[in-house]
């Protein structure tokens, strides 16, 4: 006779946490757990005590004070009576441009480098190589200190551009002029204008588009919709007779008409630089600040994202190549429909984190003087306020903002080039 | 990531606990050494000679409040200071004071927690422009390219002068000395402001300064002083009354070459007293009785020092104007050693 009995219940003692490694991890875990949490209650308090014993709790009331300081590169209206909020929105725009216009700049050189470093050409292979190690091996403060200096001391003064016997002279028929506190160029003018809109009102986040700008960009994206349902339906013709009917003219006169008529009717002109008194007036004034730190920003990243590039194409087999050379493609044509499409996919991920490095790395702005938001918020304010603690985690928090709004953005491109399995 | 997070903590905690320690007397006595904030360079006021030795105005400070409190002027650390990373510095305890021409505001006073103990030169900020440029008003200066410090009051002034006289102007914001030095001379900017001492310091460098002027207009009030950390009265004082003693000792004639024999004892009760030989000032001030006599004797009274590092017969060439004592007819007003 057998006797089925169950199992004896298994009773739960406290020694299991430590000894049964069922649970001991878990133990292990929690205990860390709470050690980390204690250590961060404790360094907060800390802080949060030592601030009142200051006498300077956390306050955020010296936003809404006048920033009392001016700010030379402004893409917005900003006076030094305006608050420092304003001041801050005012760099943030700036840290921005840097960072749009760097990593453009980047992605375009760093793309050419990286397929002329892989190029059968000896001199071009070396030289390329030159360039990557030249710039990645040497810190990029002192790329940005640099070239800040070869512009100013290099460049001429405005004042050499005056009297009869000047030193220096414009450029392209008069209407850029190089100077060493930066480089003037013709700006768009309206006679016609539209005029602009006003978001947010008087606020310190006041901020106006552009009506002009906003027609024109509609023109042209809808001139090249057209342009691009023209060639879809090219397409569709050469796939049914075989003939693919002649459309470059129409595709360029879809775009190109409607714009140039936009502009003629607002009354387009170009404003250009004069030397007036102590400066050149009018026109578009790229300061040098901008210049070297763009410059110097994306001649770095480039180099790095050169290496990127590089190593993406060789992730793709040769036989690809061969294949593609098989059926009659040049090489360039292999390049850009073969190989750089497959190569993306290698390509996209490390090339997100040196737009987040090329965007970081923009806080050394204030080392040739260019007012980025490390310069105005976490700069001139925090200095003239005091509120070092205040500033800082704010400007952290914009960092970490902007940061992973590339990487949103980039992790959706790089969804839609995946290798898309069926 | 955790990790990150934890090391981040703890130097903001690192940063708050410096904060809280007090008694800034006793740590320098402990340390045997006064970390004192200076400019990053400006000759005259705080510069490393060719030897490397720091030499100017505001480092002869240091060095009188490290012998009245340590008895030798040479435990000084000098940690050069920019406009901008000052007042961090002396808040988080890297330094102990700062003599660095700093600007007694109110808010500094006040809302960022520091102690102007003195002043140790009046100033007024003025603009230097080169001979060449024909002008001889900052009111003519409309459009011009300025070359500003960083994180000072005369970038708040400027602001304020130009938006007075409705012009307009270009700043050029600049973090040291010597880079708006190089930018000035570069042409990069039209105009160099700051105080006029410094003004008169930097244009010494230079290899021609008869090619470049300082306009006569003076735009704001720039007591400059040393300052400590409020809430520390004890070290406050002690820098107060080194300061003060170095202008009193002006004021009573004891120079670093009578100093000696005047501390012998002389007839007037006040000398008695700064030298220690009569009252126990040292005593209240928690240092012993010759702390003042060393204070002078290592770089002289306030008038001697003045002219070693800016006086006339410098480079630098400063008159005394407003820096002369009170008796002639200058703003220099120690109070009484009493």
């Amino acid at each position: 006779m057998t006797t089925l009995t169950d199992p004896p219940k298994e009773q739960f003692r406290l020694s299991m946490l430590l000894y049964d490694t069922r649970y001991r991890s878990a133990t292990i875990q929690v205990i860390a757990m709470i050690c980390f949490m204690l250590m961060a209650a404790w360094l907060i308090s800390n802080t949060a005590q030592n601030l009142a014993a200051l006498g300077k709790p956390i306050d955020f009331g010296f936003f809404s004070e006048p920033a009392s300081y001016d700010i030379n590169q402004r893409l917005l209206d900003y006076s030094s009576r305006d608050t420092h909020l304003r001041a801050a929105f005012i760099g943030l725009l700036n840290t921005l441009v840097v960072a749009v216009l760097g990593c453009i700049t980047a992605t375009i050189l760093g793309v050419i480098i990286g397929v002329l470093r892989l190029s059968n050409n000896w001199i071009v292979a070396r030289l390329m190589t030159f360039y990557v190690e030249g710039f990645r091996n040497v810190p990029v403060l002192l790329w940005i200190v640099f070239i800040m200096a070869i512009l100013i001391e290099t460049l001429p003064a405005p004042r050499a551009f005056r009297g009869d016997n000047a030193t220096a002279s414009m450029m392209l028929g008069d209407s850029v002029a190089v100077t060493n506190r930066g480089v003037y160029v013709p700006e768009a003018l309206f006679s016609n204008s539209l005029g602009n809109i006003h978001l947010f009102g008087e606020s310190s986040l006041r901020f106006d588009i552009s009506l002009d700008l906003m027609l024109i960009l509609i023109v042209l994206g809808g001139g090249l919709w057209v342009a691009n349902l023209l060639r879809k339906r090219a397409d569709r013709i050469q796939e049914q007779t075989g003939d693919r009917p002649v459309t470059w003219w129409q595709r360029l006169a879809v775009v190109v008409i409607p714009t140039g008529l936009v502009l003629v009717l607002l009354g387009f002109h170009f404003g250009y630089p004069e030397l007036k008194g102590f400066n050149f007036q009018g026109g578009t004034h790229l300061r040098n600040s901008l210049i070297a730190l763009w410059l110097a920003l994306s001649l770095y990243t480039a180099a790095f994202i050169a290496e990127i590039v590089r190593a993406g194409i060789l992730a793709i087999s040769k036989g690809q190549t061969e294949a593609a050379s098989a059926l009659g493609l040049r090489s360039n044509k292999i390049m850009s429909l073969v190989i750089l499409p497959q190569a993306l996919r290698v390509i996209i991920p490390p090339l997100i984190s040196n737009y987040l490095n090329l965007t970081k790395n923009s806080s050394l702005a204030i080392a040739v003087g260019y007012m980025d938001i490390t310069g105005t918020l976490g700069g001139i304010t925090m200095n003239q306020t005091g509120r070092e603690l205040e500033t800082i985690l704010l400007l952290m928090l914009v960092y970490l903002t902007i940061s992973l709004s590339i990487s949103a953005v980039m992790n959706w491109y790089n969804e839609s080039v995946k290798l898309k399995e069926r | 990531m955790k990790k990150s997070v934890f090391l981040g903590a703890l130097t903001v905690a690192g940063m708050a606990a410096g904060v809280a320690a007090a008694g800034t007397m006793d740590d320098v006595k402990a340390r045997g050494k006064l970390n004192c904030g200076v400019t990053t360079g400006l000759v005259g006021f705080a510069a490393p000679d060719s030897n490397g030795e720091w030499k100017g105005f505001d480092v002869a400070l240091c060095r009188a409040v490290a012998a009245a409190v340590l008895g030798d002027g040479n435990a000084v650390e000098f940690v050069p200071t920019t406009g901008k990373t000052r007042f961090t510095a002396l808040a988080s305890g890297e330094v102990d004071m700062l003599a660095r021409n700093t600007t007694w505001t109110f808010s500094r006073d006040v809302d960022l927690k520091f102690e102007f103990v003195g002043v140790n030169y009046y100033d007024g900020q003025g603009f230097m422009v080169p001979k060449s440029l024909g002008v001889s008003s900052a009111k003519e200066l409309d459009g011009a390219t300025v070359c500003i410090q960083t994180g000072t009051t005369t970038e708040l002034n400027l602001a304020d002068f130009f938006r007075a006289n409705n012009i307009s102007y270009e700043p050029v914001p600049i973090e040291t000395n010597a880079e708006a030095q190089q930018q000035y001379l570069a042409g990069a900017c039209d105009v160099y402001t700051t105080d006029a001492s410094g003004l008169a310091a930097t244009r010494a460098t230079f290899e021609n300064p008869g090619d470049h002027v300082l306009l006569p207009e003076i735009i704001s009030k720039e007591p400059l002083g040393p300052l400590v950390r409020h809430g520390d009265h004890e070290w406050g004082d002690v820098v107060r009354w080194t300061l003060n003693a170095l202008i009193s000792a002006e004021e009573m004639g004891i120079t670093s070459a009578n100093i000696d024999e005047m501390s012998a004892g002389t007839n007037n009760p006040e000398i008695n007293r700064i030298l220690g030989t009569e009252g126990t000032l040292g005593e209240m001030l928690g240092l012993d009785a010759e702390w003042a006599k060393r204070a002078i004797k290592v770089g002289g009274n306030y008038g001697e020092v003045f002219a070693q590092n800016i006086g006339e017969s410098t480079p630098i060439g400063l008159a005394r104007g407003l820096n002369a004592q009170w008796t002639d007819g200058g703003l220099l007003y120690s109070p009484p050693f009493r």
